[in-house]
């Protein structure tokens, strides 16, 4: 137990830890080597590829890490240095200061600065992903169940079909309404997306039971489907190849196995490629 | 209640000491601790708990503005017992004033009767709610029925449990004005009375929000 | 409102018969507000050993999914498939475990000891008081708080178990029964449990404002109040204000549950492929929104994150001055900036719900308040950096774990900024980012926080002094594990790695994900593990510690004026008047390097004060 400075300073009695200095150091050694962990790992995992095109969101996510970063270091910096520098001698009193407007208001008011200015980008960067859909955006709707993604086209006739969940059944997962000529040649699929490259699709997320969340990590697309509403999200694939959906949201005891595929393919290729998942 | 002994002594009697008793200074010290009061606590602590409340109807009441949106919302036809009850509780709240002119104006023997018809009216109050929301069952008008019947159920639902310890409340006031614990022209039952007119504006403000608004 | 049958005859006989009183009385139905201070710590800690221990089984399943854990198997039947000789996890007991994890933390052990704990410990003692304003109803709000406890605990081992649809229990997952085996009577015991915390919560926030409103001692004005006084009215006042709309939520979602409305429950609900009818063929729920119950939890959830946190940056400041042996920088700023966070806090939970279909122009506002309530956060720390700048640092345990407070909300905080602005967040929505973000700042900071104000206040809690030596030994193990755990999940996060997944790598993108989370397992694992060192310091110190003096850190405030632990009462004599601010260290016009806040003006003081108006020594 260290023992307690006497409160007269300039007797010179204090006892000081001899841990002290040691202990400061520690917190910097601490500081630096979650930093260097945290490189280290840094390394290894990152954004998944991106293969859409929400490039400014990967930005906005850099800018964020350089800024943050930067504050991150230089506070910890000095934290640790102010607890190795600024250690109890037993003899001296520590400065006797503590205010200070101009600087208060000064580190008030950067902040606040830096702040908007994140505040501006985002709300612009959030406008943009928000903003309505192109005109020739690709339809195609998205209905998450318990535990699935089923995914309908609104096949040639651009209009997809009627859904009444009362006919929801084993076979008609969705609740498809076979009497709407409009359905007729909808094209169902199960877990599989099939996406064209470069060309707007607009997704419309629902859901049968309970809330779900509609996760492309490559395409920086996520959208909780909610049973009872339909949301409308879009964006624009590219880069031809396999990627992942997944669940986003703890939906029940399948939530982890509530994983599907999108398969991009070229402009060309996408016809043959939806006929040849729908055949399967 | 004992706000009387609270109003008279600089200090709460429960201030002075601690729990059980306070510390060897806390009974005999009589000189005064402490800043002067602003606040006499237990009203304080009332009307903060009130404050409570209110911010839980507030949150009963942005459900209801959002919910009353939706397409199937079918209006519920308020059955004529309603008014009534309103009326019962209107009054009660009127009598338990009067009570407490009586107290204020020292007329103790006079308190006696308006204290009884405002727990009369306020049981009143009670079973005509519940009478109400069994005429509405029989008109086949369940809680599932349609949101308007969901939030009238719940809301008078809530609204009646507070009620309810109002009158368990308002049972420790009569025991004690048996007992002539008020002293005469003291405002003894300004804490009651402060919670029962809450629950009648809130009742009266339930009522507008659901069938007049 | 039970305190004002206080009547005369309850006040007469007092002060004599409580020498006598029943152990039953004094130590277990207390009305003294260090005992119920004790008993809320002490449950708190319980409740924290078993949320503690699902983290861990929650660890051990997400770094190795599919292994057979025989020994676990056999602890928890329930939990894992036993015949056979197989040991892996069900997904339900994951369920329940992060649900529960959750609930217990959030509500039952990081609300409940900084909050109900140190603030029945301090708040009379730092106000300058005897008891609390209403000390029987902070009996009854501690025994309440208690049933709550149990239900919780009981839902473990009703039905299909406890509740499964996360701690926030979002309908329709937490309101239909056939959704998820928790949400059928696991859930109704989550809600009853919820009810009696709120219940035990606002009768607390009602003792808490009016003693401090209505009960501080002569001269102290609020702002000579220590920032830990400042923290406590605040998130009493949140608490009032913001638990009312959780607890209208929990009504509605039993009035959904069992008696089939439909205030959460849209039109079209299909389970299993089977539509969920009612008797006239009809849907069985009609028209409910689910979005609605996100926003009442959130009206409560946003504000309950500072409760958590208000705390512990209050217990910093008083313990940072102290070891710093340097007055608080900017204490008014300081306060200032406390009461914004307070006042933001209720304008940004929609940030919870960027991505939940809410309304994009909606979002915006959120967005809005959420960055901006980064300003008031940055300046605590500046001003707590500042503090530190020129100090004489002592450096025991609990200075070790305020700068573990200051780091830990730099840490969190930043990646706070990356989450309040709704683009990114898309991407970081629902995966460990966004558990790493709170587990640092909401979770580490009260933790800590608390582990910080247990070993300053300690001797206020039991008259004696916690062992220095092994709190040091818990602190770095502490520190260091606890960003060993969370700083990496920034990482998964950032890759993509979900949140509260039964088995991550069932997905291809997460595969390579598996040796970070092996790292995170052991770091948790020995986060737990050390976790020992404290509660045999706590236990081992609360019976044979150093016995502690009035005031064993050169400390100015009220509380360090009496006893350790104080008597029956506070004060044995009369009630100390307070002259001047808590953080007057250093003043080089003193002999002394510390003056009590009881410490009258010098002639010199009083002469400046009437030269500058009051101002000056206002603090």
């Amino acid at each position: 137990m260290l023992r307690i400075a006497s409160n007269n300073r300039q007797s010179g009695t204090v006892e000081v830890s001899r841990m002290g200095k040691l202990q400061g150091l520690l917190f910097a050694l601490a500081t630096v080597a979650l930093v260097a962990l945290a490189t280290f790992y840094f390394t290894r995992t990152w954004l998944p590829p991106l293969k859409s095109d929400r490039v400014a969101i990967d930005h906005a996510i850099w800018l964020s890490l350089v800024v943050t970063g930067a504050v991150f270091i230089l506070t910890n910096l000095l934290l640790a240095y102010f607890s190795w520098r600024f250690q109890d001698d037993g003899q001296t009193r520590a400065a006797y200061w503590h205010h200070n407007p101009r600087l208060e208001w000064a580190w008030t008011l950067v902040t606040a600065l830096i702040m908007c200015t994140f505040l501006f980008k985002a709300l612009n960067l959030w406008a943009e992903v928000t903003s309505p859909p192109p005109a020739d955006a690709m339809l195609i709707e998205v209905t998450g169940q318990q535990f699935a993604w089923n995914v309908r086209y609104p096949g040639p006739d651009g209009m997809l079909g009627r859904t009444d969940h009362l006919l929801a059944s084993q076979e008609n997962p969705i609740g498809l309404d076979k009497s709407d000529p409009h359905s007729t040649d909808d094209v169902l699929l199960l877990n599989q997306m099939v996406l064209p490259q470069d060309r707007p699709v607009r997704v419309q997320i629902r859901s049968m039971d309970v809330i779900h969340s509609f996760f492309l990590p490559n395409f920086r697309v996520k959208q909780d489907a909610v049973p009872g509403m339909t949301v409308q999200i879009w964006f624009t694939p590219q880069g031809i190849g396999d990627y992942e959906i997944a669940c986003a949201e703890h939906c029940g005891l399948g939530h982890y196995r509530m994983r599907g595929q999108v398969h991009v393919v070229s402009a060309d290729g996408f016809d043959k490629a939806l006929a040849d998942a729908a055949a399967q | 209640m004992s706000t009387e002994v609270l109003r008279k002594s600089p200090r709460p009697a429960l201030d002075r000491g601690g729990p059980g008793g306070g510390g060897p200074g806390g009974e005999g010290d009589g000189g005064r601790e402490g800043p002067e009061l602003f606040y006499d606590p237990a009203r304080f602590g009332l009307w903060l708990f009130l404050g409570t409340l209110t911010m839980m109807f507030i949150g009963f009441t942005s459900a209801y503005m959002v919910r009353r949106l939706a397409p199937d919302w079918i209006p519920l036809r308020p059955p004529g017992l309603l008014w009534a009850n309103t009326a019962a509780l209107l009054l009660s709240s009127g009598t338990l004033e009067g009570a407490r002119r009586r107290l204020r104006g020292w007329n103790v023997a006079g308190v006696g009767p308006w204290l009884l018809a405002t727990g009369a009216l306020g049981v009143l109050f009670v079973a005509g709610q519940l009478t109400a929301w069994k005429v509405l069952v029989s008109r086949g008008y369940f809680v599932s029925s349609n949101p308007h019947n969901s939030f009238f159920y719940l809301l008078s639902g809530v609204h009646g449990v507070h009620l309810v310890v109002g009158l368990v409340w308002f049972g420790v006031v009569l025991v004690k004005a048996r007992r002539f614990a008020y002293t005469p022209g003291e405002d003894g039952l300004g804490m009651f009375a402060t919670y029962w007119h809450f629950l009648t504006g809130l009742w009266v403000y339930l009522l507008l929000l659901l069938f007049v608004l | 409102m039970t305190e004002m049958a206080h009547g005369p005859e309850a006040h007469a006989g007092q002060a004599h018969a409580h020498a006598k009183e029943a152990f039953i009385w004094k130590y277990v139905f207390s009305k003294n507000h260090r005992i119920i201070g004790v008993q809320y710590y002490v449950t708190a800690m319980v409740m924290a050993l078993v949320a503690g221990l699902l983290a861990m089984l929650i660890r051990l399943q997400l770094a190795w999914p599919q292994k057979d854990w025989g020994v676990l198997a056999k602890i928890f039947p329930m939990g894992y498939d036993a015949g056979g000789g197989f040991g892996v996890m069900r997904p339900e007991f994951y369920a329940m475990l992060f649900t529960m994890h959750g609930t217990i933390m959030v509500f039952f052990v990081l609300s409940t000891a900084p909050v109900s704990g140190f603030g029945n410990l301090l708040i009379p003692l730092q106000a300058g008081a005897r008891d609390m304003a209403f000390p029987f109803l902070n009996g009854l709000s501690f025994w309440t708080f208690f049933v709550g406890c149990v239900v919780i605990l009981t839902s473990f081992f009703v039905g299909a178990g406890a509740a499964a649809g996360g701690w926030t229990a979002y309908p329709p997952l937490s309101a239909l029964k056939a959704a998820v085996p928790g949400s059928e009577t696991g859930q109704t015991f989550w809600i009853v449990g919820m009810v009696f915390f709120i219940a035990s919560f606002t009768m607390g926030g009602l003792n808490f404002v009016t003693t401090i409103i209505n009960l501080r001692t002569k001269g102290l004005s609020p702002l000579r109040m220590p920032m830990t006084l400042w923290a406590m009215f605040l998130v009493a006042v949140l608490g009032l204000l913001a638990f009312p709309a959780l607890i209208a939520a929990c009504i509605m979602l039993i009035f959904d549950r069992h008696f089939g409305t439909s205030f959460f429950l849209p039109t079209g609900l299909v389970l299993n492929n089977a539509p969920l009818l009612g008797a006239d063929g009809k849907f069985l729920h009609q028209g409910g929104s689910p979005l609605l119950w996100q926003h009442l939890f959130w009206f409560l959830g946003h504000p309950e994150v500072y409760i958590l946190m208000l705390p512990a940056l209050g217990f910093t400041s008083d313990i940072l001055t102290n070891f710093a042996r340097k007055p608080l920088f900017g204490y008014k700023s300081m306060v200032g900036a406390m009461c914004a966070i307070g006042g933001l806090s209720f304008i940004v939970w929609g940030h919870h719900m960027f991505v939940s279909g809410m309304n994009p122009y909606l979002a915006m506002a959120f967005a809005v308040g959420t960055i901006l309530i980064a300003v008031p956060s940055a300046v605590k720390v500046f001003n707590w950096l500042a503090t530190l700048r020129g100090a004489r640092i002592r450096f025991n345990t609990p200075m070790l774990w305020a700068m573990g407070v200051v780091s830990l909300f730099i840490s969190g905080g930043l990646s706070g900024v990356w989450l309040a602005q709704s683009a990114p967040d898309i991407q970081l929505h629902d995966t460990m980012f966004v558990a790493a973000h709170f587990h640092l700042i909401m979770a580490g900071a009260a933790l800590f926080g608390v582990f910080g104000a247990t070993s300053y206040w300690f001797p206020k809690m039991f008259g004696r002094m916690m062992n220095d030596t092994l709190g040091k030994a818990h602190f770095w193990f502490t520190f260091i594990a606890y960003y060993c755990t969370f700083f990496p999940m920034h990482y998964i996060g950032i890759a993509g790695h979900l949140r509260r997944i039964y088995d991550p790598y069932q997905y291809e993108f997460l595969k390579p994900l598996q040796p970070i989370n092996e790292f995170i397992t052991i770091s948790a694992l020995v986060l737990g593990v050390s976790q020992i060192l404290f509660f045999i310091n706590f236990f081992w110190s609360a019976f044979a510690g150093r016995k502690a003096g009035e005031n064993p850190w050169d400390a100015n405030g009220l509380e360090w004026t009496t006893a350790s632990p104080p008597p029956h009462g506070n004060w044995p004599g009369a009630i100390p008047e307070v002259h001047r601010w808590p953080y007057e260290y250093a003043n080089p016009d003193f002999p002394k390097d510390h003056v009590m806040q009881t410490e009258p003006l010098t002639a010199a003081e009083q002469k400046l004060k009437a030269a500058e108006g009051p101002s000056r020594h206002e603090h």
